[in-house]
């Protein structure tokens, strides 16, 4: 009987079992950013305790950086949390990508483009995005700063082992349609709460014909669909985009590559779950509510709380709308907007800015309103300017900015104001979550978000652009 | 490391109507910004407890039936969204000390345990009967048995709940907080570190 992926790094990262049941498992990789770090390293003090291997965390700064003159937060508070890594970082002889590195950037977006992340390894981050990673065939996940702390003196957490389930997605997908309509139909699908106890397998031809960048995208939404860990099973692709990376060893790289290779999933591998999703019923999709699986096709209407199967999901309709100031059974398509946001852990890198510059030229972004594109890294950004990217965007009206995590939450200057609402290519729609307590967001993919700009409101971008090419997903 | 075994917890109880109740919801990203946990309890709920003039609402923390109630009461999924510790280190320091809910998001889940704040599974229609209990009569002491799994009202009423044996476990024996145990094990997590490659 062969394993899973999943079970294969398991077993080779555990440590034993504690007394209440749990696994202790080795961390082999830590990501720590500013925001849930802090308390972690305050805990280590005040328990006299060290880093207990300090070459295996990483650090940078996202959450709170200003994407205008990214090194001058005005706000004293952002100011004091990057001192603190900075000397938290020091203290304890962490390796630390400051803004003067050239390396800073969303900590999601980092671990990968260094070569840090990679197949067949234990990745944890106080964040729970850290899913993004098992685009590598890693097993990544986020976790509370306690376990900060766990990972930082004993290199380990306590965890109970999850079940696996594997989401197959086969066939071709439709023009216009990309990585980010797969997660978000897959959440639809499956539910915000769908995934609890599970780490998911992302399998199937659509995933194999993905760039890493893409399965980047989906396995960093798993934690939206309630699992705490996503992966793609890697393969060529994954060893290509690692190698010459500055965190991986060169000196005998084919049997690195060999044994990151043989950490994916056994043919013969049993899953708790299966789901099968044909990839031609993925539609360009958007959310409605207030929580990622309230989502439907852009030539849907708005779902009307009369025709819910039960009354707590009438409920659950009627407080979305009301906070959403949607109409029921309604288009979406057509809703003003008044920001729109490119960026993110979610869709920050090279190829979602690339897609999004190849349809731009020779639009504006409407009158009112305001469109933020903002690289997930300094290198990303440096990438961008090389090939060009900032001019398209500009000419076309958009405000090209300093890498972060920008408007995805509400931890920086980006913020809306009042109930504005955004067209946004982040993660989360949760009420307040872009930073005003009325704001709105509606989640789509980069191209989607461009499209409701030159629009002004929701738009099908395959009416805006020319997609009838299928660029994403060669 | 000795800590305080967590049995059982008490008190008066508050239901927050609404499924996936996420940490943002719980403790809006904007009072993250500190270094240290001290002072989140009273931003616990903000943006829901008080509309953006800073005037209280009719949320369920602000109806003075309710003021004190140290056991919350929740639908699905409670606590999704963000790993942030921030969202049940504010619930704490706010005043609960135990939280009953249809399910709980993981991350979450976890984060609460090592605080020693008992989390505990119910059916809807469970809920419900608690939410019609407290309601009814806001005096009412809910109390979560973690040694039995059942939840009980002053009332009389008497539920059956779950909860991973983990935890469970880990409340009962005052293992709450893994870290001497994960300290413990130094020599396994030396010779683990050896044995991976990449390390």
């Amino acid at each position: 009987m062969g394993k899973s992926l999943f079970q294969k790094v398991w077993d080779a990262h555990t440590v034993g079992t504690i007394a209440d049941g749990r696994t202790q498992l080795f961390i082999g990789t830590h990501l720590i950013h500013e925001v849930t770090s802090p308390q972690a390293f305050g805990m280590l003090r005040d328990l006299g305790l060290t880093v207990k291997f300090p070459q295996r965390t990483f650090a940078t700064i996202d959450h709170i950086v200003p994407t205008i003159n990214q090194d001058q937060p005005a706000d004293p508070l952002a100011a004091e949390m990057i001192a603190a890594i900075r000397k938290n970082c020091d203290d304890f002889g962490v390796t630390y990508f400051d803004l003067a590195s050239g390396k800073q950037g969303i900590v999601h977006v980092v671990g990968p483009e260094q070569g840090i992340t990679q197949p067949g390894t234990t990745i944890a981050c106080g964040d729970s995005h850290t899913a993004t990673h098992g685009a590598f065939g890693a097993i990544a996940f986020g976790i509370g700063t306690s376990q900060v702390r766990d990972v930082l003196a004993t290199q380990t957490i306590a965890l109970q082992e999850m079940k696996v389930r594997r989401i197959e997605v086969n066939g071709d997908l439709a023009p216009g349609v990309y990585a980010k309509d797969v997660i978000l139909h897959i959440i639809r699908l499956l539910g915000a709460n769908g995934g609890i106890g599970y780490a998911y397998e992302y399998a199937g031809d659509v995933f194999e014909r993905m760039s890493m960048e893409e399965r980047m995208t989906v396995c960093n939404m798993s934690i939206e669909g309630g699992a705490r860990c996503g992966y793609v099973n890697p393969d060529a692709k994954t060893v290509a985009y690692l190698h010459g990376r500055p965190y991986v060893d060169m000196t005998d790289f084919s049997a690195t590559a060999a044994r990151w290779l043989s950490f994916a999933s056994d043919t013969d591998a049993v899953y708790d779950d299966i789901v099968k999703i044909n990839a031609a019923d993925i539609p360009p999709t958007v959310t409605w509510g207030i929580s990622p699986d309230q989502g439907i096709s852009v030539s849907e209407n708005i779902p009307d709380p009369a025709t819910a199967a039960t009354p707590l999901e009438k409920a659950s309709i009627e407080e979305a709308l009301a906070y959403m100031k949607l109409a029921p059974g309604t288009p979406i398509k057509g809703v003003k907007i008044n920001v729109a946001f490119i960026g993110s852990c979610t869709n920050g890198r090279i190829s979602d800015f690339r897609e999004v510059a190849k349809y731009i030229r020779g639009h504006r972004v409407a009158p009112g309103v305001q469109a933020l594109v903002v690289p997930g890294s300094q290198i990303v950004a440096i990438q961008c300017e090389q090939e060009g990217l900032p001019e398209i965007f500009r000419a076309a009206g958009f405000e090209w900015r300093g890498a972060g995590c920008s408007m995805c939450l509400a931890m920086n200057p980006d913020k809306l104001v009042g109930d504005q609402l955004c067209a946004s290519s982040s993660n989360r729609n949760f009420k307040g979550r872009q930073g005003s307590s009325t704001g709105r967001t509606i989640l789509m993919s980069p191209v989607m978000v461009a499209a409701a700009a030159i629009r002004g409101s929701v738009a099908d971008a395959r009416e805006v652009f020319d997609l009838e090419t299928p660029a994403a997903v060669a | 490391m000795a800590l305080e075994p967590v049995p059982s917890v008490a008190g008066r109880a508050v239901f927050i109507p609404g499924a996936d109740i996420d940490t943002d919801r719980i403790i809006p990203a904007r009072f993250m910004k500190c270094v240290t946990f001290d002072g989140l309890g009273e931003f616990a709920f903000y943006d829901v407890r008080f509309d953006e003039h800073g005037v209280k609402t009719q949320h369920p923390l602000n109806d003075p039936r309710f003021a004190g109630a140290s056991i919350l009461v929740a639908g699905v999924n409670f606590g999704c969204g963000s790993s942030r510790e921030h969202a049940p280190q504010s619930l704490r320091k706010y005043g609960f000390s135990g939280v009953i809910a249809e399910s709980f998001a993981e991350i979450f889940y976890g984060n609460s345990t090592t605080l020693a704040m008992p989390c505990v599974m119910a059916s809807a229609a469970d809920i419900v009967a608690i939410r019609d209990a407290v309601e009814a009569d806001p005096t009412t002491v809910v109390t979560i048995d973690v040694q039995a799994l059942k939840v009980r009202t002053s009332g009389g009423l008497e539920i059956s709940v779950t909860m991973p044996d983990s935890a469970r476990e880990s409340l009962l024996s005052g293992r709450w907080d893994p870290i001497q145990e994960l300290l413990d094990n130094e020599t396994s997590i030396e010779s683990k570190a050896r044995e991976l490659h990449y390390v």
